[in-house]
């Protein structure tokens, strides 16, 4: 339900907004409706960042304590060591934010415009997984996965593992522990929060549009690439954005469908942090996986022109 | 309106035969079909979660299907911590809810109400953690609570819950409140409702309804959150803790009947809503 | 500045007598400004107590602004406002003795019909409503839809419920920001009749802002027309309309032909004006602007006020009239009338009402025609002003 998120300014009683919003009477009223949230973020959100910012460059052990020394080499180390993990993140968030995509857009559609009076029940059903806890859901992606289950047996004899083995995303007749299973899993945990962005754009869109495309030669397919789709980028923009970002940091995939040869940058960094406490290089990792991001969010909203995101 | 991801293929004329009809009537509904098996995706492992509900696993995992069994049902508690582990969830996503519905209301007030000069800079602290990977935040939290010698346990967890729901909460919120003509704020006071009789019996009834999303997204997130806990949860178990823990060990089956109650209480819940909304609408028009 | 009579009726107000200036809406010298931009220049206005007054002008030329000054919503920049001897000037809207019916109403949505006329009474503390409410309900016509959620009625129930809900607070004064913007033509015509009943009924002052010329003529006995900030002219409908004094109010309120005319002789009652061939005569006491001989004027008609001949018959045309000759560039039927529009030497587009009484099968596209009228219903306008100040910006807005 996180498409709140991404919601463009609501389309508001025509001329309500053409006035600025009421002055305050008290200049000072603001800042004190905002200061304990903003100073929540400030300390819990911002002040973290810059410890951790410190910590990726101090030097230490954890019996002696660690001093800053502004030891950079602590992310020279971390790239040569980890980058497998971080292009392997890249990699099957992409697929994962593709495959999300592909299967989102037709069930968004679906919802706005075919789904008549059943477009309630179906929102409903697009939002009911998260009733359950995702590391339910996700576990159950290792029984339907099971070597030698349906699912898989469905898979070998149309021969569609030969073609991911082929592509190095399968080994052997096996689904689990495998890419293939991890960018499935990573594709079904943030799949709604595609379909529900790419729903609300859609469902803004005037139905008239189409019959006006129809009536202007449009055939339906060029009715959708000219007039439906470009309408809907806005939802397609969040939606990519949505699915991506989680993705990419995600480690409870990799961990409960993958193996030790999927491991993507958040398990890296879990490890680092919870296990061997290796602090600064985790720090300096958590701090590249975060540049990485901010850099790819800032392109990509730059290059799509959608500014307002809030 | 016909389908329009299918339609590419209509080239030329066909033949009228019951083929090429039927060929006709399925690429019409392609764009059905196509949704209605990703539909399918979505709600398969709520399936199997529920079926291996009543599984009766011979060894420590419940992957596969050994034969019928309710015992699970009878006794969800069987299974020492799971209950426990549940009501803390409860209790932290309770106290996340009411924090970061305070929090967010009145940040959302400011910003949808107010002019003020660090809107720019405030907006930003909104919309960066909900564009920042969680292990990022979590990492960054835990540098923190460790820098402070902080003891890790529910209090870490419910400030790390209010610090990254609070931006959800904001933009619920905020668009509720930019969405309300502000002319009805004015009718109020025009109608000598002093600011806090504006507030109360204009301003905070119509902003009721994005509060209560923003607090039921509140509660969804906190409740289900393990990779922020996992980091600033030290040795208190929530829920997903205790679920993740299971999946070293060993997945009880009472996990799998406690998922499907909350799938089955909320998916109730949110029906019996609908059919009441629909039917008060009814009755009004 | 107003000379409006005032109404000996008032009903709900009988404390106040009708000499009784205490009533009075009184704005001196108010300002609004918005950083450079001035909204309101200093305006000084008094509307007598228990009159329906009129704020009429474009989009953007302050006449909401001026309201909400009045309201309490707007703080103005400098000048006061008081109502009834009393200055409210920095008192908040809730402390006002006045009450608005908003654009597009502000109706509360979570409310019903009875809560929402409810509403000023509760927050002024008073107990028992339902007598109150009942009642004023009956009066707007809405008893039976009191349990009715605003979006469940129609527009003009919806307008009747915001007027019933700032009425009921018996109000010094009713402010009414386009009340009727909202509705469709027929809808409007009605509900300015039924607010012109309701305000005879309580005989409270209304002011009432719109961009509709003939909507604040058909309600208003006091018409202010508003233009950048400024009040052109103001004064009953029928003045304003048969002797505008700017070319503002003359394109504003209905149309106008103006063309520009050089004073050839100012003697006595009337000013004689050369036009091309054409000589007219202009009364003085209709001439807005400095006469003198050799200087020039506008000279302005309503095109109600002109007849038309075809050139054939030139003359017929009494003596001692105004005329000029022209051909006709275009006609359009409209039933009651046909609308001319005539090229003339001395003014390019020159429009024509006449009646459908005996209509002439020789005026069409075409032909030459002489047209003519009464002398007195010319007007004079000063020629230094842009002669299309006010053309269109009706017609824009009605449109927007």
């Amino acid at each position: 339900m996180t498409t709140t998120l991404t919601e463009a300014p609501p389309p508001v009683a025509s001329t309500a907004q053409q006035r600025t919003p009421p002055r305050a009477r008290g200049r000072l009223t603001p800042y004190w409706l905002l200061l304990p949230g903003v100073l929540w973020l400030l300390v819990f959100f911002l002040m973290p960042m810059v410890y951790q910012a410190s910590t990726s460059v101090q030097t230490g052990s954890l019996e002696e304590g660690y001093q800053v020394t502004w030891h950079f080499a602590t992310y020279w180390d971390a790239l040569s060591e980890y980058w497998p993990q971080f292009v392997r993140s890249v990699l099957y968030a992409g697929s994962a934010t593709v495959l999300c995509l592909l299967l989102g857009y037709p069930l968004a559609y679906l919802i706005a415009f075919r789904a008549g009076r059943w477009r309630t029940l179906v929102l409903i059903l697009v939002i009911a997984p998260f009733f359950t806890s995702f590391l339910i859901r996700t576990l159950a992606w290792k029984t339907i996965l099971a070597d030698g289950g349906p699912v898989v047996g469905a898979l070998n004899t149309l021969h569609v593992l030969d073609v991911t083995s082929w592509l190095g995303m399968t080994a052997g007749d096996r689904v689990l522990a495998t890419p293939l299973a991890v960018v499935c899993g990573l594709t079904y945990n943030f799949l709604p929060f595609m379909i529900l962005p790419l729903y609300t754009s859609l469902e803004r869109i005037d139905g008239r549009l189409h019959e006006a495309a129809g009536d202007l030669y449009a055939t339906p397919f060029t009715t959708f690439r000219k007039v439906t789709l470009p309408l809907s980028m806005p939802g397609v923009v969040s939606g990519t954005l949505l699915t991506f970002i989680p993705a990419s940091g995600d480690y409870i995939n990799a961990d409960l469908l993958g193996s030790t040869d999927t491991r993507m940058i958040g398990n890296v960094i879990q490890t680092q942090f919870l296990r061997i406490l290796d602090y600064p290089t985790a720090a300096a990792l958590s701090f590249l996986l975060m540049a990485a991001i901010l850099l790819v969010v800032t392109l990509y909203i730059r290059k799509s022109g959608t500014e307002d995101l809030v | 309106m016909g389908s329009a991801t299918t339609s590419a293929m209509t080239t030329g004329t066909t033949p009228v035969t019951a083929f090429a009809r039927f060929a006709r009537w399925f690429r019409r509904r392609l764009v059905v079909f196509a949704g209605l098996l990703t539909l399918g995706y979505l709600l398969l492992p709520n399936v199997v979660v529920t079926v291996f509900s009543f599984n009766d696993p011979k060894g420590r995992f419940n992957y596969a299907w050994q034969g019928f069994s309710a015992d699970a049902w009878r006794d969800p508690c069987g299974v020492s911590g799971l209950c426990g582990s549940l009501a803390v969830s409860l209790q932290i996503a309770a106290w996340a809810t009411l924090g970061t519905t305070v929090l967010g209301t009145m940040i959302a007030f400011a910003l949808a109400r107010h002019r003020f000069r660090a809107r720019g800079a405030v907006n930003s602290l909104i919309f960066l953690p909900m564009a920042m990977p969680e292990v990022v935040m979590a990492a960054s939290l835990l540098t923190l609570f460790l820098n402070m010698g902080a003891q890790l346990g529910f209090w870490t967890i419910l400030i790390a819950h209010v610090m990254f729901c609070l931006s959800f909460v904001v933009v619920a919120v905020k668009a509720r409140v930019m969405s309300m003509d502000p002319r009805l704020e004015e009718a109020a006071q025009d109608l000598y409702a002093g600011p806090v009789q504006t507030f109360v019996r204009v301003t905070l009834p119509i902003a009721a309804p994005g509060i209560a999303a923003g607090a039921l997204l509140a509660f969804a997130l906190s409740f289900d959150d393990f990779i922020i806990t996992n980091f600033t949860a030290g040795s208190t178990v929530t829920f997903p803790m205790f679920v993740w823990g299971s999946a070293q060990r060993g997945t009880p089956v009472q996990i799998n009947v406690i998922g499907t109650a909350m799938f089955v209480v909320a998916v109730v819940f949110v029906l019996a809503g609908t059919a009441v909304a629909n039917r008060r609408k009814k009755q009004q028009e | 500045m107003t000379t409006v009579t005032k109404k000996t009726t008032n009903t709900m107000t009988t404390t106040r007598t009708a000499t009784d200036h205490s009533g009075d809406v009184r704005l001196s010298g108010i300002t609004k400004t918005y950083g450079s931009f001035t909204a309101v220049h200093p305006l000084d206005l008094t509307v007598p107590e228990g009159s329906f007054f009129a704020l009429l002008g474009a989009s953007g030329c302050g006449k909401t602004t001026t309201l909400r000054m009045i309201a309490g919503l707007e703080e103005p920049t400098a000048g006061t406002v008081s109502l009834g001897g009393q200055d409210v000037s920095h008192l908040p809207p809730y402390k006002r003795p006045v009450n608005t019916v908003f654009q597009s109403y502000a109706l509360f949505p979570h409310l019903d019909v009875f809560e929402n006329v409810a509403f000023g009474l509760r927050r002024r503390g008073i107990r028992s409503v339902r007598k109150q409410v009942e009642e004023m309900l009956e009066l707007v016509q809405l008893g039976e839809h009191a349990r009715k959620k605003p979006h469940q009625l129609s527009g003009g129930q919806q307008q009747r419920v915001a007027v019933a809900r700032a009425l009921i607070n018996h109000p010094r004064v009713l402010l009414l920001d386009e009340p009727l913007g909202a509705l469709d033509l027929k809808l409007r015509r009605q509900m300015q009749l039924e607010l012109k009943r309701i305000q005879t009924e309580v005989g409270i002052t209304f002011i009432h802002v719109t961009h509709d010329q003939e909507e604040a003529m058909t309600m208003a006995d006091t018409v202010a027309v508003m233009n950048a900030g400024r009040v052109e002219q103001l004064g009953p409908p029928a003045e304003l309309y048969e002797n505008p004094r700017t070319t503002f109010v003359a394109n504003f309120l209905g149309t106008s032909n103006l063309l520009e005319a050089e004073v050839d002789a100012a003697s006595g009652d009337d000013i004689v004006l050369r036009a091309g061939v054409s000589t007219l005569v202009l009364p003085r006491a209709r001439c807005s602007a400095p006469a003198t001989a050799g200087g020039k004027v506008l000279a302005g008609v309503r095109p109600e006020k002109i007849s038309l001949v075809h050139a054939d018959d030139s003359g017929e045309v009494p003596a001692g009239r105004n005329r000029i000759t022209g051909r006709i560039a275009a006609t359009s039927f409209t039933g009651v009338s046909t609308q001319y529009v005539v090229d003339s030497p001395v003014c390019p587009r020159f429009e024509v009402y006449a009646q459908n009484v005996d209509r002439d099968p020789r005026l069409v596209p075409g032909a030459e025609v002489v047209l003519h009228w009464n002398p007195a219903h010319t007007f004079g306008l000063d020629a230094a002003q842009d002669i299309d100040a006010g053309v269109g910006t009706a017609e824009e807005e009605a449109l927007a």
